[in-house]
């Protein structure tokens, strides 16, 4: 087991810092100070965090701030950030209003 | 228009569509046709987009290609349009988003 | 479903590259881009590109990005634009946002090419109206012909942060101060010198505190960082800026290959979640290739070399081409790649602190640091000799792929040799006829004409000019040192623009003879 997957590791207290209201999460609007209480609060993995704070589940879809939050979780876990396992990918890319989404071409017609 | 490059020392001079008529927060401003929304509001000079739902606190062009979605507003009565990546076209109602609609948040 | 041979996700110069390979092999080809236009960021790049004929030296990006266009086109790639691809699924099956619909496609083989995103920086009101991307910035004045702003501050010394601050010159706004929070300047030093001499000043070891402004940014303060980039108290800095630029490095956008299963990594030296792949695009999923940044973040010309290495790669794996030829395209191509991938920059040297040059001279210290190379540096170097008479004088002072210079000259005075990243050196006993087509050809704009002694006192140097407006003929104003400084009084004796220089001016000014050596750059007296 890595050290970002065992969770009796200890890595201490929640420790308040003068840039915790700094916004990471342009979209969601969620500060520093929030994503690393997150992980106090147990939340380890990148979609863990994206689930409990809405971090990158914006208008964006984490194409800001996903490295960011990558590094501040690593850090606040005591590994590089290249340890962590990145956020789930999945469609739709880039933000789609549902009813497009929804709306599949039929086969045969125009553009094909 | 200051902000418009009249003429580049390496691009010369840009072709541009036909100067149109827009509106912004119902006051009536010229832009190119064709070109992005965003570029026609940077080049009148105006920097807020919008005002964020939760902090309120004004945002604009971050990112220019489509991607940050932070320069989004109420475009035509449509929220959530990405005004970098927009074309204008003459006539468009373009207003500045406050969280998710065209309401300032008192009203809202 | 609609079936082709051959799916490529993005227009950019990768992309693109690949669909022309592809096509001229006679696979069925189509390549979806976001974007309205095709070519990525190709358009927004207007300086001379480096490397050899090969790689399409010293053309500028945008021109690079028509004659790919006109390629893809007479090959018959079929180009879709306003095409999002949102999914990458198993068998190669790809679903694209077209218009208000979605499509679903299938792609025998697929190559994924879509590039890199900015990376960004947090610091109290980085959200305000005002602070941009580097890219955002190009997108404004070099598509769209608006100014993002009228005093800028950059922050990132790496190539993008050089280059786009020279852009933001070009287009007529001020920048303020160049900041990067690293010790040394990431970029080029041809780059930083062209900067550093307009008069730019340089603060490495810097970044930004804050920055400042309600409704926009109306200020910023930046401060010196230690070794562990913490903040010195006592040394912050105040600029009045409206404008603040972050150029702060690139990542790969590989959702859409982790999204269909390839195995990925996290590489560092490669800039972020890469996928892991051979030399020519392949990945750990039969039938799909990468090229380009979205594999590993390096610049345009080697993009577009990967990208037809992919597109030859996948016409093999389509049975389209025999096994010999590709064997045969490959290695001539990785020979092409291989050779941008050399010197001071290359990738394998990424994160070393490189002392001395492949010719042992040690590099300026001073380029560095401040951006510009010191007036008692500059004579080490072996494009910067002395003669009677016009000679080019070659502030070439670091290892990279570039050889337009030595072709440049009809007369043969310029020599790199064989290895690309030589620093060019003054062939002895070559005439100099003071054509100017080594200044108006050097990408890095580091070859100056100089006359040490015109017999009166006086000495002429000729540089290259590529703003507006274009100063006159008997124009007084201020010679410039290296260091963007006033070093003395200068008169234009000429401004040369001809066709062949591609928009890169020849000024030459009239400077005492004793600032020969010194006076890089003219300005207008009203202008200072």
């Amino acid at each position: 087991m890595n050290s970002v997957n065992d969770r009796l590791r200890d890595i201490g207290e929640f420790v308040p810092a003068p840039d915790d209201d700094m916004l990471i999460c342009r979209c969601e609007e969620i500060t520093k100070g929030e994503i690393r209480k997150a992980v106090h609060e147990g939340m380890w993995t990148l979609t863990e965090i994206r689930r409990y704070l809405r971090t990158g589940m914006g208008l964006c879809q984490g194409q800001t701030c996903a490295k960011l939050v990558k590094g501040i979780v690593a850090r606040e876990l005591g590994v590089s950030p290249a340890e962590l396992e990145p956020a789930t990918s999945r469609a739709p890319m880039r933000p789609i209003e549902m009813r497009i989404f929804a709306n599949e071409a039929k086969e045969g017609e125009k553009n094909e | 228009m200051a902000e418009r490059i009249a003429e580049h020392p390496i691009l010369g001079v840009l072709e541009k569509g036909a100067l149109v008529k827009f509106t912004f927060d119902g006051k009536e401003v010229e832009g190119y046709e064709g070109e992005p929304i965003a570029a026609a509001l940077k080049a009148a000079g105006l920097m807020v987009h919008r005002y964020t739902k939760k902090e309120h606190k004004p945002r604009g062009i971050f990112c220019a290609i489509g991607r940050c979605t932070d320069c989004v507003m109420v475009v035509d009565g449509v929220p959530n349009v990405r005004t970098c990546i927009t074309p204008l076209k003459a006539g468009m109602k373009v207003q500045t988003q406050y969280g998710v609609g065209a309401e300032p948040f008192e009203k809202q | 479903m609609k079936r082709y041979d051959l799916i490529v996700v993005g227009a950019g110069p990768s992309g693109l590259s690949a669909a022309i390979e592809a096509a001229k092999r006679g696979l069925k080809v189509v390549v979806f881009d976001e974007n309205e236009k095709p070519g990525g960021q190709l358009f927004k790049q207007i300086h001379k590109f480096f490397g050899s004929k090969e790689h399409r030296a010293k053309v500028r990006g945008f021109v690079i990005g028509e004659q790919l266009l006109a390629e893809a086109d007479e090959a018959g790639v079929q180009v879709v634009l306003n095409a999002t691809v949102v999914g990458l699924y198993q068998d190669k099956e790809i679903v694209v946002r077209i218009g208000e619909e979605i499509r679903h496609y299938k792609g025998d083989a697929v190559i994924i090419a879509t590039g890199a995103a900015e990376n960004m920086v947090t610091f109290p009101g980085w959200t305000l109206p005002g602070v941009i991307g580097a890219g955002a910035a190009q997108t404004m004045m070099n598509l769209h012909g608006v100014r993002p702003g009228k005093k800028v501050l950059m922050l990132g010394s790496g190539n993008v942060g050089l280059v786009v601050s020279f852009q933001l010159m070009q287009c007529g706004c001020e920048v303020v101060a160049l900041v990067d929070a690293a010790p040394r300047v990431g970029g080029y030093g041809v780059h930083a010198a062209k900067v550093a001499r307009t008069g730019v000043p340089f603060y490495l070891s810097h970044t930004i505190v804050k920055a400042e402004g309600d409704e926009c940014v109306t200020g910023v303060t930046i401060a010196e960082v230690d070794s562990s980039f913490q903040f010195i108290p006592g040394t912050e800095k105040h600029f009045d800026v409206d404008t603040i630029c972050l150029a702060v490095g690139l990542s790969p956008m590989s959702q859409l290959l982790k999204m269909a299963g390839c195995e990925m990594e996290d590489n560092p030296k490669r800039g972020g979640q890469v996928p892991i792949c051979d030399e020519y695009g392949r990945t750990s999923l039969p039938g799909v290739f990468v090229a380009g940044d979205v594999s590993g973040i390096e610049e345009a010309s080697s993009a577009m070399i990967e990208g037809r290495m992919a597109g030859i790669a996948a016409a093999e794996y389509l049975g389209y081409i025999e096994k010999e030829e590709l064997e045969t395209e490959l290695t001539s191509l990785e020979k092409a790649l291989d050779g941008l991938r050399q010197g001071m920059f290359a990738p394998k040297n990424r994160g070393k602190a490189i002392e001395k040059t492949e010719e042992g001279i040690d590099i300026s210290t001073s380029l560095l640091k401040n951006g510009y190379i010191a007036d008692d540096e500059i004579e080490r170097f072996p494009g910067v000799t002395h003669r009677v008479g016009i000679h080019p004088v070659m502030e070439c002072t670091q290892n990279i792929p570039c050889n337009p210079c030595q072709d440049a000259c009809p007369k043969g005075c310029i020599s790199i040799g064989a290895n690309i990243t030589s620093l060019p050196i003054v062939v002895e006993g070559a005439e100099c006829m003071n054509c100017g087509m080594c200044v108006a050809s050097c990408s890095g704009q580091a070859i100056f004409l100089v006359d040490e002694d015109c017999g009166d006192g006086t000495a002429t140097v000729t540089i290259p000019y590529e703003f507006l407006p274009l100063p006159e003929a008997g124009t007084k104003g201020s010679a410039l040192g290296r260091n963007g400084k006033k070093v003395c009084e200068a008169e234009v004796v000429s401004v040369k623009s001809v066709k062949a220089f591609d928009k890169t001016n020849l000024l030459t000014m009239r400077v005492p003879k004793e600032f020969a050596m010194k006076a890089r750059f003219f300005k207008e007296e009203a202008a200072i």
